[in-house]
């Protein structure tokens, strides 16, 4: 054991014991950005920022909500929203939060894409990010039937129907996630159980690998300059600011963020208040009702695109059902994402606009997506049906093409 | 610059994202349908010109109405208990205290002369079919007999005081023989398994039809349920624009009672934010002036 002389101070005590100076530095003053980004690069502690919004705001729900198919829903429109105070406060801050998190989560997504944030070396950044926002997406969803409303219902019947179609296991699968041959009070007790515990343990954990994973690639920037970031640092401690290519996350980087978290928190708060609609559809408040079916049935509009290409498919192609055929592609949609650091085969890391072929398939992908996410929740009758089909074609297309075109991309640029 | 450009630029798919899925989606879901009637312009059976005579309507009303109808405000009160008559009619019978304020004089005239086809219920009361409307018509009254009761009606009819208290009011009058208010501590006053069998389904609580519906559906809906849910047993009730607004103002009240309390906390709430935005927008400026 190391030897202890006595402390001066109770600062010193403790960092006798816990080393706060080195850890001080590890994690903040002598951890290294790049100086050349913009403010896409502050999304992460707008994630970090909105993430503990939600947690905070989730235990106050939590000390009210009743999870049980009879008192969920006065529980959640009564007494949280009229009897405790500013119990609106945290459900209106909780439910706009859920939404606008995938907002940002897929601002900083495809912010790795467009500059080729997930190759040579940062793999891991991107993969434990892609496993981030599948746990989101499970939180999002339980979560969104815990009010018990008729969407609330009936997204999770339509969801959970989904599994049915897995060949052998399929009915028996959509009974085990359900607990019951309908979605019914076990799916409730159980999808609370879900959302307050098992996915935020899972999501907390699977942050923290994701810092990890950024220490040693560190992280990329504007124009996806590799550079020795030891040098860089060693520039800056010796006093030279502005010629060092590298800052400090305290209090450089943060400083940024910050200004770029406040203007974007006055956005949040106008939605949370005056226009929340988008978010707590009207649908919700009435309450579920398994024998009254809703003349529409959409899931939240983060989910629409995958849902669109689950949609798409709505005819018998070569034998194969169209149920078949949409369940395949729904979940190619959902696992292509994870290997795009293999697909993409050009070694460039490089901005999108600066790369020949690669600057067209990310902007057809925008606009794919955008028309999958908006025909998602339209009506899939006459013309939109075909919309959601081509567009479906479109998503898988792009993602087959990907090696070829990138490959060709290499070519063209001579391995630069 | 630049960094205004990436801003115009997500801005820009944010917005096109927004539209599709918020009021485009919703325009073809809910598609626009014509504007809410407050003079029951269809309604033509009864000349509501000719002038009541309120002493005469008194008369007509006793002889013709207090056999089934209460009204409490004259002096008449309800002849058996709601769950008797509920069981008698189907429904219990209006109080016909606050009819005189709340209704259309067009509609109230015409309604006393033929109450299914100023409901808009024949397809659920068609001539020579099983079903009858518990109430007859009155179409063997001259014009200036159903103008008399009418006069008599919003003659008697109670001065409420404006705000919450006539909001409630004319909620129980126009829509609690029916729907129940659980948010609010009112039932319906027709009891659950009476009403059911008499409108075929079990007619919902309105706590939070406020949200469920918002204002501009309810607004449309409640002049006439048939434009926006044909075949519905729910009936063209008639009210006035004033009456309707304080419905809706009390359903309101009652499903999204922290209305004022959210938006005076929002602007305080983005006040706060604004001045945290501008002190680290500064802060900022000072901290990087030293690395760039």
């Amino acid at each position: 054991m190391a030897e202890f002389k006595q402390a001066d101070s109770l600062y010193e005590w403790f960092d006798q014991r816990l080393g706060i100076d080195k850890f001080v530095k590890v994690m903040m003053t002598e951890y290294w950005i790049p100086k050349n980004i913009n403010f896409l690069w502050a999304m992460g502690v707008l994630l970090t920022v909105m993430f503990t919004i939600l947690l905070v705001s989730g235990i106050f729900l939590l000390m009210y909500y009743k999870p049980d198919m009879n008192m969920a829903f006065d529980s959640v429109n009564y007494t949280i929203m009229q009897e405790v105070g500013y119990g609106w406060l945290f459900r209106h801050i909780h439910a706009v939060g859920a939404s606008v998190v995938f907002l940002i989560i897929y601002i900083h997504m495809f912010t790795g894409i467009y500059y080729g944030s997930y190759k040579k070396g940062r793999e891991l950044i991107w993969i434990s990010g892609m496993l981030l926002f599948v746990l989101f997406s499970a939180e999002g969803f339980s979560g969104y039937m815990l009010p018990w409303g008729q969407m609330s219902y009936w997204a999770a019947y339509v969801i959970t129907e989904i599994f049915g179609g897995i060949p052998v296991i399929g009915g028996d699968l959509v009974v085990w996630i359900r607990g019951n041959f309908y979605v019914s009070d076990s799916t409730l007790t159980r999808f609370f159980m879900l959302h307050v515990l098992l996915i935020p343990m899972a999501i907390l954990g699977a942050i923290v690998v994701h810092f990890y994973a950024l220490r040693f690639p560190h992280v990329n920037n504007e124009e996806g300059e590799f550079f020795d970031f030891d040098k860089e640092a060693d520039k800056y401690l010796a006093g030279d600011k502005k010629g060092s290519k590298v800052v400090p996350f305290w209090p450089v980087f943060l400083s940024k963020d910050f200004f770029v978290l406040g203007f974007f928190l006055l956005f949040f708060f106008y939605l949370t208040f005056f226009h929340y609609d988008f978010a707590m559809d009207p649908v919700n408040f009435d309450k579920a009702d398994g024998l009254k079916t809703p003349a529409h049935i959409y899931p939240e509009w983060y989910f629409l695109w995958s849902y669109e290409v689950l949609r798409g498919f709505f005819f018998e192609i070569a034998g194969v059902s169209g149920k078949s055929l949409g369940l395949i592609a729904f979940a190619i949609a959902n696992a292509i994402f994870f290997v795009m650091p293999w697909l993409d085969r050009s070694p460039m890391v490089k901005p999108a606009n600066q790369r020949p072929y690669f600057k067209y398939w990310f902007w057809f992908l925008i606009a794919d997506l955008i028309v999958l996410t908006v025909y998602g929740k339209l009506p899939p009758t006459g013309a939109n049906a075909w919309v959601g089909f081509v567009s479906s074609m479109t998503f898988l297309v792009l993602f087959i093409a990907l090696p070829f075109i990138t490959k060709a991309e290499a070519k063209k640029v001579g391995g630069k | 610059m630049k960094e205004l450009k990436i801003l115009a630029v997500i801005a820009t798919l944010v917005g096109i994202t927004y539209y599709g899925i918020e009021p485009y989606a919703h325009h073809v879901m809910h598609p626009e349908v014509k504007a809410a009637d407050f003079t029951f312009s269809d309604l033509k059976n009864v000349d509501t010109k000719l002038a009541g005579n309120v002493t005469n309507g008194q008369v007509l009303v006793e002889a013709n109405c207090i056999a089934c109808h209460a009204i409490e405000k004259a002096g008449h009160p309800a002849m058996m208990p709601n769950a008797d008559a509920a069981a008698s009619y189907g429904v219990v019978p209006p109080d016909l205290s606050h009819a005189g304020r709340m209704y259309d004089k067009n509609y109230l005239a015409n309604f006393i002369f033929d109450p299914v086809s100023a409901m808009h219920l024949s397809h659920k009361y068609p001539v020579g079919g099983t079903k009858t409307f518990p109430m007859p018509s009155y179409n063997w009254m001259t014009g200036q007999e159903i103008m008399d009761v009418v006069a008599y009606l919003q003659s008697i009819s109670p001065k409420v005081k404006e705000g919450s208290e006539a909001n409630k009011a004319s909620f129980e009058a126009a829509c609690g023989r029916c729907h129940s208010m659980k948010y609010g501590q009112l039932e319906a006053t027709t009891p659950v398994d009476t009403i059911k069998t008499y409108m075929g389904a079990t007619p919902p609580d309105l706590s939070q039809y406020i949200k469920s519906r918002g204002e501009h559906y309810l607004h449309g809906f409640i002049n006439d349920p048939q434009v926006l849910l044909a075949g519905t047993s729910m009936p063209r009730v008639g009210l006035n624009e004033k009456a309707q607004e304080e419905v809706i103002a009390y359903m309101e009240e009652t499903g999204d009672r922290k209305k004022a309390e959210r938006e005076a906390t929002g602007i305080n709430v983005m006040i706060y934010t604004f001045i945290f935005a501008m002190l680290a927008y500064l802060w900022k400026r000072k901290i990087w002036s030293e690395v760039h």
